[in-house]
Protein backbone atom coordinates (compact mmCIF):
# COMPACT_ATOMS: atom_id res chain seq x y z
CA UNK A 1 0.00 0.00 0.00
CA UNK A 2 3.14 2.68 1.13
CA UNK A 3 5.53 1.07 -1.66
CA UNK A 4 2.82 1.76 -3.90
CA UNK A 5 1.12 5.17 -3.45
CA UNK A 6 4.60 6.48 -1.61
CA UNK A 7 6.22 7.98 -4.38
CA UNK A 8 2.94 9.56 -5.74
CA UNK A 9 2.64 11.02 -2.38
CA UNK A 10 6.37 12.46 -2.37
CA UNK A 11 5.36 13.75 -5.85
CA UNK A 12 2.14 15.34 -4.42
CA UNK A 13 4.08 16.98 -1.64
CA UNK A 14 6.59 18.51 -4.13
CA UNK A 15 3.81 20.03 -6.10
CA UNK A 16 2.70 21.19 -2.84
CA UNK A 17 5.77 22.63 -2.16
CA UNK A 18 5.70 24.18 -5.71
CA UNK A 19 2.47 25.63 -5.22
CA UNK A 20 3.35 27.44 -1.23
CA UNK A 21 6.58 28.70 -3.46
CA UNK A 22 4.50 30.46 -6.03
CA UNK A 23 2.17 31.86 -3.66
CA UNK A 24 5.15 33.02 -1.58
CA UNK A 25 5.49 34.61 -4.82
CA UNK A 26 2.09 36.57 -4.55
CA UNK A 27 1.61 37.50 -1.69
CA UNK A 28 1.54 40.90 -0.16
CA UNK A 29 1.50 40.79 3.47
CA UNK A 30 4.43 39.59 5.36
CA UNK A 31 2.53 38.08 8.31
CA UNK A 32 1.17 35.67 5.34
CA UNK A 33 4.28 35.26 3.88
CA UNK A 34 5.79 33.82 7.00
CA UNK A 35 2.98 31.94 7.68
CA UNK A 36 3.59 30.25 4.58
CA UNK A 37 6.96 29.84 5.14
CA UNK A 38 6.31 27.72 8.23
CA UNK A 39 3.71 25.39 5.78
CA UNK A 40 6.25 25.07 3.28
CA UNK A 41 8.68 23.88 6.44
CA UNK A 42 5.52 21.47 7.17
CA UNK A 43 5.55 20.01 3.55
CA UNK A 44 9.19 20.09 3.38
CA UNK A 45 8.84 17.48 7.07
CA UNK A 46 5.88 15.68 5.68
CA UNK A 47 7.94 14.62 2.36
CA UNK A 48 11.52 13.64 4.22
CA UNK A 49 9.78 11.52 6.39
CA UNK A 50 7.80 9.85 4.16
CA UNK A 51 11.14 9.43 1.63
CA UNK A 52 12.71 8.01 5.40
CA UNK A 53 10.36 5.08 5.61
CA UNK A 54 10.05 4.35 2.16
CA UNK A 55 13.78 3.78 1.55
CA UNK A 56 14.57 2.97 4.96
CA UNK A 57 17.62 5.67 5.54
CA UNK A 58 17.17 6.14 9.34
CA UNK A 59 19.18 9.43 9.19
CA UNK A 60 16.79 11.43 7.18
CA UNK A 61 13.92 10.71 10.38
CA UNK A 62 17.15 12.78 11.98
CA UNK A 63 17.07 15.76 9.53
CA UNK A 64 13.26 15.47 9.39
CA UNK A 65 13.47 16.29 12.92
CA UNK A 66 15.58 19.32 12.44
CA UNK A 67 13.19 20.26 9.79
CA UNK A 68 10.41 20.42 12.38
CA UNK A 69 12.17 22.12 15.04
CA UNK A 70 13.60 24.46 12.73
CA UNK A 71 11.82 25.52 9.62
CA UNK A 72 8.20 24.87 11.36
CA UNK A 73 8.62 26.49 15.00
CA UNK A 74 11.78 28.34 15.85
CA UNK A 75 12.23 30.65 12.37
CA UNK A 76 8.78 31.50 11.90
CA UNK A 77 8.32 32.46 15.79
CA UNK A 78 11.41 34.10 15.68
CA UNK A 79 10.53 36.04 12.54
CA UNK A 80 7.18 37.31 13.68
CA UNK A 81 8.69 38.10 16.91
CA UNK A 82 11.14 40.29 14.80
CA UNK A 83 7.64 41.97 12.39
CA UNK A 84 6.54 42.70 15.61
CA UNK A 85 9.35 44.51 17.32
CA UNK A 86 10.30 46.06 14.04
CA UNK A 87 6.52 46.85 13.49
CA UNK A 88 6.25 45.89 10.17
CA UNK A 89 2.89 44.21 9.81
CA UNK A 90 1.87 46.68 6.28
CA UNK A 91 1.92 45.71 2.89
CA UNK A 92 4.87 44.20 0.83
CA UNK A 93 6.26 46.79 -1.63
CA UNK A 94 7.55 45.13 -4.97
CA UNK A 95 9.74 46.14 -7.13
CA UNK A 96 8.04 44.88 -10.46
CA UNK A 97 4.04 44.40 -10.41
CA UNK A 98 3.08 40.70 -9.63
CA UNK A 99 1.56 39.43 -12.51
CA UNK A 100 4.84 40.11 -14.31
CA UNK A 101 6.78 38.34 -11.48
CA UNK A 102 4.47 35.03 -11.78
CA UNK A 103 5.07 35.25 -15.36
CA UNK A 104 8.95 35.43 -14.64
CA UNK A 105 8.07 32.96 -12.07
CA UNK A 106 6.48 30.45 -14.81
CA UNK A 107 9.66 31.14 -16.85
CA UNK A 108 11.88 29.81 -14.12
CA UNK A 109 9.53 26.50 -13.42
CA UNK A 110 10.04 25.92 -17.32
CA UNK A 111 13.55 26.40 -17.10
CA UNK A 112 14.55 24.77 -13.95
CA UNK A 113 12.38 21.42 -15.53
CA UNK A 114 14.27 21.34 -18.42
CA UNK A 115 17.80 21.83 -16.69
CA UNK A 116 16.73 18.80 -13.87
CA UNK A 117 15.20 17.04 -16.69
CA UNK A 118 18.85 15.18 -17.73
CA UNK A 119 20.33 15.00 -14.56
CA UNK A 120 17.21 13.11 -13.02
CA UNK A 121 17.58 10.72 -15.89
CA UNK A 122 21.11 10.01 -14.13
CA UNK A 123 19.65 9.51 -10.74
CA UNK A 124 18.36 6.01 -9.50
CA UNK A 125 16.55 7.71 -6.74
CA UNK A 126 12.67 6.91 -6.71
CA UNK A 127 12.11 10.29 -6.47
CA UNK A 128 14.22 11.65 -9.22
CA UNK A 129 11.62 13.19 -11.00
CA UNK A 130 10.93 16.10 -8.52
CA UNK A 131 14.68 17.32 -8.72
CA UNK A 132 13.12 19.94 -11.15
CA UNK A 133 10.68 21.18 -8.62
CA UNK A 134 13.41 21.54 -6.11
CA UNK A 135 15.44 23.37 -8.78
CA UNK A 136 12.03 25.51 -9.28
CA UNK A 137 11.32 26.36 -5.36
CA UNK A 138 14.89 27.69 -5.22
CA UNK A 139 15.22 29.57 -8.46
CA UNK A 140 11.49 31.06 -7.30
CA UNK A 141 12.89 31.85 -3.56
CA UNK A 142 15.60 33.88 -5.64
CA UNK A 143 13.28 35.49 -7.91
CA UNK A 144 11.76 36.51 -4.56
CA UNK A 145 14.63 37.84 -3.25
CA UNK A 146 15.73 40.61 -5.86
CA UNK A 147 11.96 41.42 -6.69
CA UNK A 148 11.07 42.52 -3.04
CA UNK A 149 12.33 46.04 -1.66
CA UNK A 150 11.92 45.26 2.27
CA UNK A 151 14.18 43.22 3.68
CA UNK A 152 12.19 41.17 6.12
CA UNK A 153 10.82 39.78 2.80
CA UNK A 154 14.05 39.01 1.38
CA UNK A 155 15.17 37.16 4.70
CA UNK A 156 12.54 34.84 4.13
CA UNK A 157 12.81 34.14 0.72
CA UNK A 158 17.01 33.84 1.90
CA UNK A 159 15.08 30.76 3.99
CA UNK A 160 12.55 29.61 1.34
CA UNK A 161 15.72 29.21 -0.99
CA UNK A 162 17.29 26.72 1.90
CA UNK A 163 14.46 25.27 1.43
CA UNK A 164 14.45 24.44 -1.89
CA UNK A 165 18.39 23.06 -1.21
CA UNK A 166 17.32 20.84 1.53
CA UNK A 167 14.31 19.36 -0.83
CA UNK A 168 16.37 18.79 -3.83
CA UNK A 169 19.17 17.08 -1.24
CA UNK A 170 16.71 14.70 -0.18
CA UNK A 171 15.36 13.90 -3.56
CA UNK A 172 18.78 13.33 -5.33
CA UNK A 173 20.31 11.86 -3.14
CA UNK A 174 18.36 11.19 -0.06
CA UNK A 175 19.62 13.65 1.91
CA UNK A 176 23.29 14.80 2.94
CA UNK A 177 25.78 13.35 5.60
CA UNK A 178 24.69 14.85 9.15
CA UNK A 179 27.42 16.48 9.75
CA UNK A 180 26.64 18.87 6.83
CA UNK A 181 23.14 18.63 7.30
CA UNK A 182 23.66 20.00 11.12
CA UNK A 183 26.37 22.66 9.62
CA UNK A 184 23.85 24.14 7.51
CA UNK A 185 21.20 24.19 9.99
CA UNK A 186 22.96 26.28 12.07
CA UNK A 187 24.10 28.57 9.25
CA UNK A 188 20.73 29.26 8.68
CA UNK A 189 19.53 29.92 12.60
CA UNK A 190 22.53 32.01 12.67
CA UNK A 191 22.00 34.01 9.39
CA UNK A 192 18.75 34.94 10.36
CA UNK A 193 19.82 35.69 13.69
CA UNK A 194 22.69 37.66 12.57
CA UNK A 195 20.35 39.17 9.51
CA UNK A 196 17.49 40.15 12.70
CA UNK A 197 20.27 42.18 14.23
CA UNK A 198 21.20 43.75 10.94
CA UNK A 199 17.55 44.79 10.46
CA UNK A 200 17.73 46.54 13.31
CA UNK A 201 20.53 48.82 12.51
CA UNK A 202 19.05 49.70 8.53
CA UNK A 203 15.81 50.69 10.68
CA UNK A 204 18.12 52.89 13.45
CA UNK A 205 20.31 53.91 10.31
CA UNK A 206 17.34 55.07 8.05
CA UNK A 207 13.75 55.07 9.91
CA UNK A 208 12.91 52.37 7.29
CA UNK A 209 13.71 48.70 6.43
CA UNK A 210 13.78 49.25 2.51
CA UNK A 211 17.10 47.86 1.77
CA UNK A 212 17.10 50.73 -1.53
CA UNK A 213 18.22 52.96 1.55
CA UNK A 214 21.53 50.80 0.95
CA UNK A 215 22.41 51.59 -2.35
CA UNK A 216 23.40 54.96 -1.93
CA UNK A 217 26.78 54.49 -0.20
CA UNK A 218 27.50 57.90 0.28
CA UNK A 219 25.93 59.77 2.99
CA UNK A 220 25.00 63.51 2.53
CA UNK B 1 -32.10 1.33 -25.80
CA UNK B 2 -32.03 4.99 -26.86
CA UNK B 3 -35.11 5.99 -25.29
CA UNK B 4 -34.24 4.76 -21.60
CA UNK B 5 -30.83 7.06 -23.05
CA UNK B 6 -33.50 9.96 -24.33
CA UNK B 7 -34.74 9.89 -20.92
CA UNK B 8 -32.02 9.89 -18.49
CA UNK B 9 -30.68 12.99 -20.80
CA UNK B 10 -34.14 14.86 -19.76
CA UNK B 11 -34.15 13.62 -16.42
CA UNK B 12 -30.93 14.85 -16.06
CA UNK B 13 -31.26 18.46 -17.47
CA UNK B 14 -34.88 18.43 -15.55
CA UNK B 15 -33.08 17.84 -12.15
CA UNK B 16 -30.25 19.90 -12.86
CA UNK B 17 -32.61 22.98 -13.82
CA UNK B 18 -34.76 22.35 -10.86
CA UNK B 19 -32.39 21.79 -8.30
CA UNK B 20 -30.03 25.34 -9.13
CA UNK B 21 -31.56 27.21 -7.05
CA UNK B 22 -31.61 25.25 -4.00
CA UNK B 23 -27.55 25.09 -4.47
CA UNK B 24 -27.72 29.09 -4.06
CA UNK B 25 -30.07 29.34 -1.04
CA UNK B 26 -27.83 26.63 0.41
CA UNK B 27 -24.94 28.44 -0.01
CA UNK B 28 -26.33 31.98 1.22
CA UNK B 29 -27.90 29.82 4.13
CA UNK B 30 -24.43 28.33 4.98
CA UNK B 31 -23.57 32.28 4.85
CA UNK B 32 -26.13 33.10 7.09
CA UNK B 33 -25.11 30.35 9.40
CA UNK B 34 -21.39 31.77 9.14
CA UNK B 35 -22.62 34.84 10.10
CA UNK B 36 -24.52 34.19 12.69
CA UNK B 37 -27.83 35.15 11.34
CA UNK B 38 -30.98 33.15 11.10
CA UNK B 39 -30.76 33.16 7.22
CA UNK B 40 -33.98 33.17 5.31
CA UNK B 41 -33.68 29.02 4.59
CA UNK B 42 -32.78 27.42 1.33
CA UNK B 43 -35.74 27.87 -0.31
CA UNK B 44 -35.76 31.69 -0.85
CA UNK B 45 -34.98 31.66 -4.16
CA UNK B 46 -37.44 29.86 -5.29
CA UNK B 47 -39.57 32.12 -3.28
CA UNK B 48 -38.30 35.22 -5.03
CA UNK B 49 -38.44 33.66 -8.40
CA UNK B 50 -42.17 32.91 -7.80
CA UNK B 51 -42.40 36.24 -6.70
CA UNK B 52 -40.77 37.96 -9.90
CA UNK B 53 -42.42 35.74 -12.49
CA UNK B 54 -45.60 37.54 -11.25
CA UNK B 55 -44.18 40.92 -11.33
CA UNK B 56 -44.79 43.39 -14.43
CA UNK B 57 -42.17 43.70 -16.53
CA UNK B 58 -40.70 47.21 -17.19
CA UNK B 59 -38.62 48.33 -20.09
CA UNK B 60 -36.71 51.59 -20.65
CA UNK B 61 -37.97 53.44 -23.79
CA UNK B 62 -34.74 52.53 -25.88
CA UNK B 63 -34.38 48.79 -25.10
CA UNK B 64 -34.38 46.73 -28.01
CA UNK B 65 -35.34 43.11 -28.78
CA UNK B 66 -31.78 41.66 -28.22
CA UNK B 67 -32.60 42.67 -24.39
CA UNK B 68 -35.77 41.31 -24.24
CA UNK B 69 -34.40 38.20 -25.68
CA UNK B 70 -31.00 37.88 -23.73
CA UNK B 71 -32.45 36.23 -20.56
CA UNK B 72 -34.09 33.31 -22.94
CA UNK B 73 -30.43 33.21 -24.32
CA UNK B 74 -29.03 33.52 -21.35
CA UNK B 75 -30.93 30.51 -19.38
CA UNK B 76 -30.54 28.35 -22.80
CA UNK B 77 -26.51 28.15 -22.83
CA UNK B 78 -26.63 27.57 -19.45
CA UNK B 79 -29.46 24.62 -19.81
CA UNK B 80 -27.28 23.67 -22.85
CA UNK B 81 -24.15 23.63 -20.60
CA UNK B 82 -26.05 21.81 -17.70
CA UNK B 83 -27.01 18.93 -20.18
CA UNK B 84 -23.31 18.82 -21.28
CA UNK B 85 -21.87 18.21 -18.04
CA UNK B 86 -21.99 14.75 -16.50
CA UNK B 87 -23.68 15.46 -13.85
CA UNK B 88 -25.79 12.74 -12.98
CA UNK B 89 -24.62 9.89 -15.95
CA UNK B 90 -22.29 9.83 -18.13
CA UNK B 91 -22.26 8.51 -22.33
CA UNK B 92 -25.72 10.31 -22.55
CA UNK B 93 -27.45 11.69 -25.99
CA UNK B 94 -26.23 15.26 -25.36
CA UNK B 95 -22.59 14.90 -24.05
CA UNK B 96 -21.49 13.99 -27.37
CA UNK B 97 -22.86 17.50 -28.58
CA UNK B 98 -19.44 19.41 -26.70
CA UNK B 99 -16.58 18.60 -25.10
CA UNK B 100 -14.74 20.44 -22.95
CA UNK B 101 -13.72 23.17 -25.19
CA UNK B 102 -17.07 23.76 -26.73
CA UNK B 103 -18.31 23.71 -23.31
CA UNK B 104 -16.31 26.83 -22.64
CA UNK B 105 -17.08 28.87 -25.47
CA UNK B 106 -21.23 28.04 -24.19
CA UNK B 107 -20.64 29.80 -21.32
CA UNK B 108 -18.39 32.60 -23.15
CA UNK B 109 -21.51 32.68 -25.41
CA UNK B 110 -24.41 33.34 -22.43
CA UNK B 111 -21.42 35.81 -21.00
CA UNK B 112 -21.62 37.74 -24.58
CA UNK B 113 -25.11 38.04 -24.54
CA UNK B 114 -25.65 39.41 -20.67
CA UNK B 115 -23.27 41.52 -21.67
CA UNK B 116 -24.90 42.97 -24.79
CA UNK B 117 -27.88 43.37 -23.04
CA UNK B 118 -26.25 45.84 -20.25
CA UNK B 119 -24.72 47.83 -22.62
CA UNK B 120 -28.18 47.96 -24.79
CA UNK B 121 -29.93 50.47 -23.11
CA UNK B 122 -26.74 52.77 -22.50
CA UNK B 123 -27.18 53.41 -18.83
CA UNK B 124 -23.70 54.30 -17.05
CA UNK B 125 -24.28 51.25 -14.84
CA UNK B 126 -25.03 48.54 -17.53
CA UNK B 127 -21.92 49.36 -19.81
CA UNK B 128 -19.99 49.52 -17.19
CA UNK B 129 -20.86 46.39 -15.63
CA UNK B 130 -20.73 44.72 -18.89
CA UNK B 131 -16.97 45.73 -19.27
CA UNK B 132 -16.15 44.73 -16.22
CA UNK B 133 -17.95 41.12 -16.92
CA UNK B 134 -15.97 41.18 -19.93
CA UNK B 135 -12.54 42.21 -18.23
CA UNK B 136 -13.09 39.09 -15.90
CA UNK B 137 -14.43 37.13 -19.21
CA UNK B 138 -11.17 37.29 -20.80
CA UNK B 139 -8.97 36.28 -18.16
CA UNK B 140 -11.20 33.86 -17.08
CA UNK B 141 -11.88 31.70 -19.91
CA UNK B 142 -7.94 30.76 -20.82
CA UNK B 143 -7.26 29.89 -16.78
CA UNK B 144 -10.20 27.50 -17.51
CA UNK B 145 -9.46 26.15 -20.65
CA UNK B 146 -6.04 25.15 -19.32
CA UNK B 147 -7.60 23.13 -16.07
CA UNK B 148 -9.85 21.48 -18.70
CA UNK B 149 -6.71 20.72 -20.67
CA UNK B 150 -4.83 19.12 -17.82
CA UNK B 151 -7.61 16.99 -16.99
CA UNK B 152 -7.49 15.87 -21.45
CA UNK B 153 -4.01 14.90 -20.78
CA UNK B 154 -4.66 12.61 -17.71
CA UNK B 155 -7.58 11.35 -19.78
CA UNK B 156 -6.17 11.37 -23.41
CA UNK B 157 -9.63 13.61 -24.29
CA UNK B 158 -11.18 16.68 -24.62
CA UNK B 159 -15.03 15.20 -24.35
CA UNK B 160 -16.22 15.59 -20.73
CA UNK B 161 -18.03 12.17 -20.52
CA UNK B 162 -14.79 10.15 -21.43
CA UNK B 163 -13.32 12.63 -18.64
CA UNK B 164 -14.94 11.30 -15.58
CA UNK B 165 -15.30 7.97 -17.19
CA UNK B 166 -11.37 7.55 -17.14
CA UNK B 167 -10.70 9.09 -14.26
CA UNK B 168 -13.73 7.38 -11.41
CA UNK B 169 -13.21 3.99 -12.97
CA UNK B 170 -9.70 3.37 -12.40
CA UNK B 171 -7.44 2.63 -9.55
CA UNK B 172 -6.67 5.66 -7.36
CA UNK B 173 -3.70 7.53 -8.59
CA UNK B 174 -2.70 10.62 -6.79
CA UNK B 175 -2.29 13.33 -10.01
CA UNK B 176 -0.02 16.38 -8.20
CA UNK B 177 -0.98 18.31 -11.56
CA UNK B 178 -4.24 18.08 -10.30
CA UNK B 179 -3.85 19.76 -7.11
CA UNK B 180 -2.64 22.97 -9.17
CA UNK B 181 -5.85 22.53 -11.11
CA UNK B 182 -8.35 22.60 -8.52
CA UNK B 183 -6.68 25.57 -6.51
CA UNK B 184 -6.97 27.50 -10.23
CA UNK B 185 -10.36 25.77 -11.09
CA UNK B 186 -11.84 27.14 -7.84
CA UNK B 187 -10.48 30.69 -8.18
CA UNK B 188 -11.63 30.96 -11.75
CA UNK B 189 -15.09 29.69 -10.76
CA UNK B 190 -15.40 32.81 -7.80
CA UNK B 191 -14.77 34.54 -10.47
CA UNK B 192 -17.14 33.57 -13.02
CA UNK B 193 -19.67 33.23 -10.04
CA UNK B 194 -19.95 36.92 -8.87
CA UNK B 195 -18.13 35.60 -5.91
CA UNK B 196 -16.72 37.26 -2.77
CA UNK B 197 -13.05 38.23 -3.84
CA UNK B 198 -14.18 39.28 -7.31
CA UNK B 199 -17.70 40.32 -7.28
CA UNK B 200 -20.09 40.52 -3.91
CA UNK B 201 -23.23 38.75 -5.02
CA UNK B 202 -25.53 39.84 -1.69
CA UNK B 203 -25.38 43.48 -3.04
CA UNK B 204 -26.19 46.11 -5.94
CA UNK B 205 -25.65 48.79 -3.75
CA UNK B 206 -21.52 49.16 -4.42
CA UNK B 207 -19.60 50.93 -6.87
CA UNK B 208 -17.67 47.77 -6.92
CA UNK B 209 -20.39 45.59 -8.48
CA UNK B 210 -19.84 43.53 -11.81
CA UNK B 211 -22.67 41.27 -12.41
CA UNK B 212 -25.71 42.91 -10.67
CA UNK B 213 -24.90 46.15 -12.70
CA UNK B 214 -25.09 44.41 -16.00
CA UNK B 215 -28.48 43.11 -14.90
CA UNK B 216 -29.65 46.27 -13.01
CA UNK B 217 -32.17 47.34 -15.90
CA UNK B 218 -34.12 43.54 -15.76
CA UNK B 219 -37.52 43.11 -13.92
CA UNK B 220 -39.91 40.97 -13.75
CA UNK B 221 -39.99 37.44 -15.72
CA UNK B 222 -36.72 38.90 -17.35
CA UNK B 223 -34.82 39.17 -13.87
CA UNK B 224 -36.24 35.91 -12.89
CA UNK B 225 -34.63 34.30 -15.90
CA UNK B 226 -31.33 35.86 -15.11
CA UNK B 227 -31.27 35.01 -11.59
CA UNK B 228 -32.58 31.04 -12.13
CA UNK B 229 -29.34 31.43 -15.02
CA UNK B 230 -26.70 32.54 -12.73
CA UNK B 231 -28.35 30.18 -10.30
CA UNK B 232 -27.55 27.27 -13.23
CA UNK B 233 -24.49 28.69 -13.84
CA UNK B 234 -23.57 28.37 -10.28
CA UNK B 235 -25.04 24.45 -10.47
CA UNK B 236 -22.73 23.84 -13.72
CA UNK B 237 -19.76 25.27 -12.42
CA UNK B 238 -19.94 23.15 -9.25
CA UNK B 239 -20.73 20.25 -11.60
CA UNK B 240 -17.59 20.70 -13.77
CA UNK B 241 -15.71 20.81 -10.78
CA UNK B 242 -17.53 17.32 -9.36
CA UNK B 243 -16.88 16.16 -12.48
CA UNK B 244 -12.89 17.03 -12.95
CA UNK B 245 -12.01 16.61 -8.81
CA UNK B 246 -14.48 14.36 -7.11
CA UNK B 247 -15.66 12.15 -10.61
CA UNK B 248 -16.89 9.73 -7.80
CA UNK B 249 -20.87 7.96 -7.95
CA UNK B 250 -21.46 8.42 -11.28
CA UNK B 251 -24.35 6.61 -13.55
CA UNK B 252 -23.21 5.41 -16.75
CA UNK B 253 -25.48 5.67 -19.08
CA UNK B 254 -29.61 5.52 -19.12
CA UNK B 255 -28.96 2.67 -16.21
CA UNK B 256 -32.09 4.12 -13.86
CA UNK B 257 -30.79 1.82 -10.86
CA UNK B 258 -27.72 4.01 -11.04
CA UNK B 259 -29.27 7.07 -11.70
CA UNK B 260 -31.49 6.65 -8.24
CA UNK B 261 -27.84 6.07 -6.72
CA UNK B 262 -25.72 9.07 -8.51
CA UNK B 263 -28.42 11.82 -7.20
CA UNK B 264 -28.02 11.37 -3.43
CA UNK B 265 -24.54 11.12 -3.82
CA UNK B 266 -24.72 14.01 -6.34
CA UNK B 267 -26.39 16.04 -3.97
CA UNK B 268 -24.35 14.84 -1.13
CA UNK B 269 -20.91 16.50 -3.02
CA UNK B 270 -23.03 19.70 -3.92
CA UNK B 271 -23.90 20.03 -0.12
CA UNK B 272 -20.63 19.92 0.84
CA UNK B 273 -18.75 22.02 -1.84
CA UNK B 274 -21.51 24.95 -1.40
CA UNK B 275 -20.86 24.74 2.68
CA UNK B 276 -17.13 25.35 1.42
CA UNK B 277 -17.87 28.06 -1.06
CA UNK B 278 -19.85 29.95 1.44
CA UNK B 279 -16.57 29.24 4.36
CA UNK B 280 -14.33 30.56 0.94
CA UNK B 281 -16.45 33.39 1.15
CA UNK B 282 -16.51 34.21 4.89
CA UNK B 283 -12.67 34.07 5.10
CA UNK B 284 -11.98 36.23 2.14
CA UNK B 285 -12.35 40.05 1.85
CA UNK B 286 -13.77 41.42 -1.80
CA UNK B 287 -10.93 42.71 -3.81
CA UNK B 288 -10.91 45.93 -5.69
CA UNK B 289 -11.70 45.72 -8.65
CA UNK B 290 -8.44 46.04 -10.56
CA UNK B 291 -6.71 43.14 -8.33
CA UNK B 292 -9.21 40.90 -10.35
CA UNK B 293 -6.51 40.58 -13.29
CA UNK B 294 -3.77 39.83 -11.10
CA UNK B 295 -6.61 37.11 -9.08
CA UNK B 296 -6.88 35.66 -11.99
CA UNK B 297 -3.60 35.94 -13.63
CA UNK B 298 -2.81 34.07 -10.71
CA UNK B 299 -5.38 31.37 -11.64
CA UNK B 300 -3.97 31.23 -14.81
CA UNK B 301 -0.23 30.81 -14.44
CA UNK B 302 -1.20 28.04 -11.74
CA UNK B 303 -3.25 26.25 -14.56
CA UNK B 304 -0.18 26.12 -16.40
CA UNK B 305 1.82 24.77 -13.86
CA UNK B 306 -0.30 22.08 -13.43
CA UNK B 307 0.37 21.01 -17.33
CA UNK B 308 4.47 21.68 -16.81
CA UNK B 309 3.88 19.44 -13.28
CA UNK B 310 1.51 17.01 -15.23
CA UNK B 311 4.42 16.83 -17.94
CA UNK B 312 7.37 16.36 -15.41
CA UNK B 313 5.99 14.00 -12.91
CA UNK B 314 3.19 12.38 -14.59
CA UNK B 315 4.41 11.92 -18.17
Amino acid sequence: MLAHYGPQLVNLLAAILLLLAFAMLSQRRIISLINLFAAQGLVLFMATVLVATLTGQTHLYGSAAITLALKVFLLPWILHRLIRRLNVKWDVETLVNIPTIMLAGIVLVILAFNLAAPISQLAGTLTRSTLGIALASVLLAFLMMITRSKAVPQVVAFLAMENGLFFAATATVYGMPMVVELGIALDVLVASLILGVFLFQIRSRFDSVDTRHLERLKEH
Amino acid sequence: MSASLFSAQVAEVVSAVLLAPLLTGWVNQCRAWLQNRRGPGVLQPYRVLAKLFGKEVVLAHNASSLFRSAPYFVFGCLALAAAVVPTLATDLPLNAAADAIALVGLLALARFFIALAGMDVGTAFGSLGARREMLVGFLAEPALLMVLFTASLISHSTSLSTIVETLAHRELVIYPSMAFAGVAFTMVSLAENARIPVDNPATHLELTMIHEAMVLEYSGRHLAMIEWAASLKLFVYSCIGLALFFPFGVASGGDWLGLALALPVLAAKLAIGGAALALIEMLSAKMRIFRAPEFLGTAFLLAVLALLVHALLEG
